[in-house]
């Protein structure tokens, strides 16, 4: 379990203090709103559509009962009584009142936690994968080079205005489960030689133009972490372009300059800073793999979890969805899936945050992830206590047999609560949601993941989804772009355009008429729609998006 | 949504902002500020819209960023022409919270 070291409390309750004497100083005038403003996004404090909102960090995923309590306590007390999972392992709140938002930071401050970074042109939260230090395939434990980067982040001086916002991924391993692709920086955990490391990727992020990374060194010993993330990230610093918002990410800057001389760069660079370092990040690292040890795991039989999934129908079909297999002999990562029937996508009540709290202590060693796709997993579960888990998790609406299913769609907040949105998300993933609940075809379509975004800004993800939908204002009317083929993991492609959008009220039709043309064009139940898609191309599921076009 | 919304008789506009301590949405109106968009004052001339604009802008210690949308004359007060103002003016559609709310709660206690 990770422990939170008192000094860290000290220094986010000192934030904590900075930001309420800001939010004192601007209800009494002696702040503008433009000054005002990058003080309160620097925590997290954005304005939407309706409200404020409140980001907070769940660094690299990771959260222990304590902390999410107090996530509970924040939903119930300070906002409607929920909280919405991000794509980047955060928690967001939909209605602070600004006024109510120090008294928030308190609360998160006696659990270690914090809003710092969650916006602004700095490094974000670094994600990671959820079944990190459980999953049967990682090469390494990626949590304590993840905690490296977050302690070597926060606040650094030198990254505090970066060109623009700044992404760090890691993959536990050759299967990537983090979405290193799509971003800044990706870094997948790789052994050589005997000697753990990286291979780094950089350049990818999603947004209006969406490019997928570059590797840019094959081998970096895990000793050389911090120094040359931190040479690509000064690198970018000086050569990222700061005369255009929409050229300010590091794909762009890469994609102008290439990738030659950017890795020159980088590597000069590298080199010189390495020089600072002094062995004070191999200690921290040390102590951070210390942190992350196992847990106590226990042997016991599982006679009762397969006579169980012998008896109960629904809790075989659940377990055959909802698990991942865990390294030791025994033990499942159970995927507790926030995509219920009537559920917005990510959207987590306060009980149901207590009730996770309270499952973690009972049966999963008290370890909690937030996942990038809006779930949530217990690592750690033994099987034997699966009969007495899932029980529980249905009473609370959460075991719901869906993971990596048709209705487990990522969605942005869109028009719903987003300022910048330009259609709703939310009702689209619902409708698409319940059609395929209702016709029972979720089991028979397999793996399926359909990402939507509500504008271009892409925070649903739409271009990695095997189809990927996006919202858009066409002259004053919610309208949705269909795109195909994208794909976040094993083999990562940007999805492509299908073709005109559609009115909100057909997108559904749409979706089903594309899904009926794979179920018939598959080669068996193994092919998935992304296999389908890779092997025939775009034309037949284009036939079946725009008959009339076809007929013609 | 455009900033830089022009009203006329044939297309009036209102102006809105965003509540300063609590976050909610108002829209100006001829004694101040109110959350009911229906109660907010109707421009049809430009330079009085703009003159009103700079007016709530002035008013930095109670709004958050001002600024004036297109709008429709209505039965009851004025009324949204765009989708992204019908949902500020209404509130998210997954859960019946915001300005809705409001409106019912205020409706069931007259």
């Amino acid at each position: 379990m990770f422990d939170v070291r008192p000094v860290e409390i000290d220094y986010v309750q000192h934030r904590a203090q900075q930001f309420r004497e800001q939010v004192a100083r601007r209800l009494d005038g002696s702040l503008t709103e433009e000054e005002f403003r990058p003080l309160r996004l620097m925590n997290g404090v954005y304005l939407q559509l309706h409200a404020y909102m409140l980001r907070v960090a769940v660094p690299y995923g990771t959260i222990n009962p304590d902390q999410m309590r107090t996530l509970a306590l924040l939903a119930e007390k300070y906002d409607k009584g929920y909280g919405h999972w991000t794509t980047r392992q955060n928690i967001q709140y939909n209605w602070p009142k600004l006024v109510d938002i120090p008294d928030m930071l308190d609360e998160l401050a006696k659990v270690g936690m914090h809003a710092i970074q969650t916006s602004g042109n700095t490094i974000r939260n670094v994600t990671t994968d959820a079944f990190a230090g459980a999953a049967f395939d990682e090469t390494a434990d990626p949590r304590p080079y993840a905690e490296l980067l977050r302690s070597w982040s926060t606040d650094h001086a030198e990254f505090q205005f970066l060109p623009r916002k700044f992404k760090i991924a890691i993959s536990s391993g050759a299967k990537d489960r983090a979405v290193i692709a799509a971003h800044d920086i990706g870094l997948r955990l790789k052994e050589q030689d005997g000697k753990t490391g990286f291979e780094v990727w950089i350049g990818g992020g999603l947004g209006r133009t969406p490019v997928l990374g570059q590797v840019v060194r094959d081998f970096l010993p895990e000793e050389d972490l911090l120094p040359y993330v931190e040479a690509i990230i000064a690198t970018y610093n000086l050569a990222g372009r700061r005369d255009n918002k929409y050229k300010a990410r590091i794909k762009i800057t890469v994609m102008e300059r290439g990738m030659d001389v950017m890795r020159a760069e980088i590597e000069e660079e590298f080199l010189a800073r390495r020089r600072d370092f002094h062995g004070a990040d191999r200690e921290a690292l040390a102590i951070f793999k210390d942190r992350f040890r196992a847990p106590a795991f226990r042997n016991a039989a599982t006679d009762g979890f397969e006579a169980e999934r012998q008896a109960n129908p629904g809790f075989r079909s659940w377990t055959d969805t909802n698990l991942h297999q865990h390294r030791i002999d025994g033990y499942a990562s159970v995927v507790v899936t926030f995509k219920s029937p009537g559920q917005t996508p990510g959207d987590a009540s306060a009980e149901q945050m207590r009730l996770i709290a309270d499952l973690a202590e009972r049966f999963g060693h008290s370890d909690i992830r937030i996942m990038h796709d809006q779930n949530v997993a217990l690592p750690h579960v033994h099987k034997s206590d699966l009969p007495a888990l899932y029980p529980e998790l249905k009473a609370a609406g959460l075991a719901t047999a869906n993971a990596g299913l048709t209705s487990d769609i990522i969605a942005c907040p869109g028009m719903d609560y987003c300022a910048l949105a330009t259609a709703r998300s939310i009702p689209i993933a619902e409708e698409i949601a319940d059609h395929f609940r209702a016709l029972g075809l979720e089991e028979e379509i397999g793996n399926l993941n359909i990402r939507i975004s509500g504008c271009i800004n892409a925070c649903g993800h739409h271009h990695l989804g095997h189809i990927g939908i996006l919202g858009l204002d066409r002259a004053g009317v919610e309208n949705y772009q269909i795109t195909l083929g994208g794909d976040a993991y094993d083999i990562p492609a940007i999805g492509q355009r299908a073709g005109a959008g559609f009115p909100a009220e057909e997108v559904v039709p749409a979706i089903d008429r594309l899904l009926r043309a794979y179920l018939e064009v598959r080669q068996d139940e193994n092919e998935r729609f992304i296999d389908a898609y890779r092997r025939l191309g775009q034309a037949p599921f284009k036939a079946a998006l725009y008959p009339e076009t076809a007929d013609a | 949504m455009s900033k830089a919304f022009t009203p006329t008789a044939n297309k009036p506009g209102v102006i809105t902002a965003n509540d300063l301590r609590e976050g909610f949405n108002v829209w100006m109106c001829e004694d101040g500020w109110t959350p009911d968009p229906r109660k907010a004052t109707l421009y049809e001339d430009e330079a009085i819209a703009e003159l009103a604009l700079l007016q709530a802008i002035g008013q930095a210690d109670r709004v958050v960023g001002p600024y004036i949308v297109e709008a429709k004359r209505g039965p009851n007060g004025p009324e949204p022409v765009h989708f992204r103002e019908a949902f500020r003016q209404r509130g998210p559609s997954n859960y019946f919270h915001g300005i809705q709310a409001e409106q019912q709660a205020e409706a069931s206690n007259v």
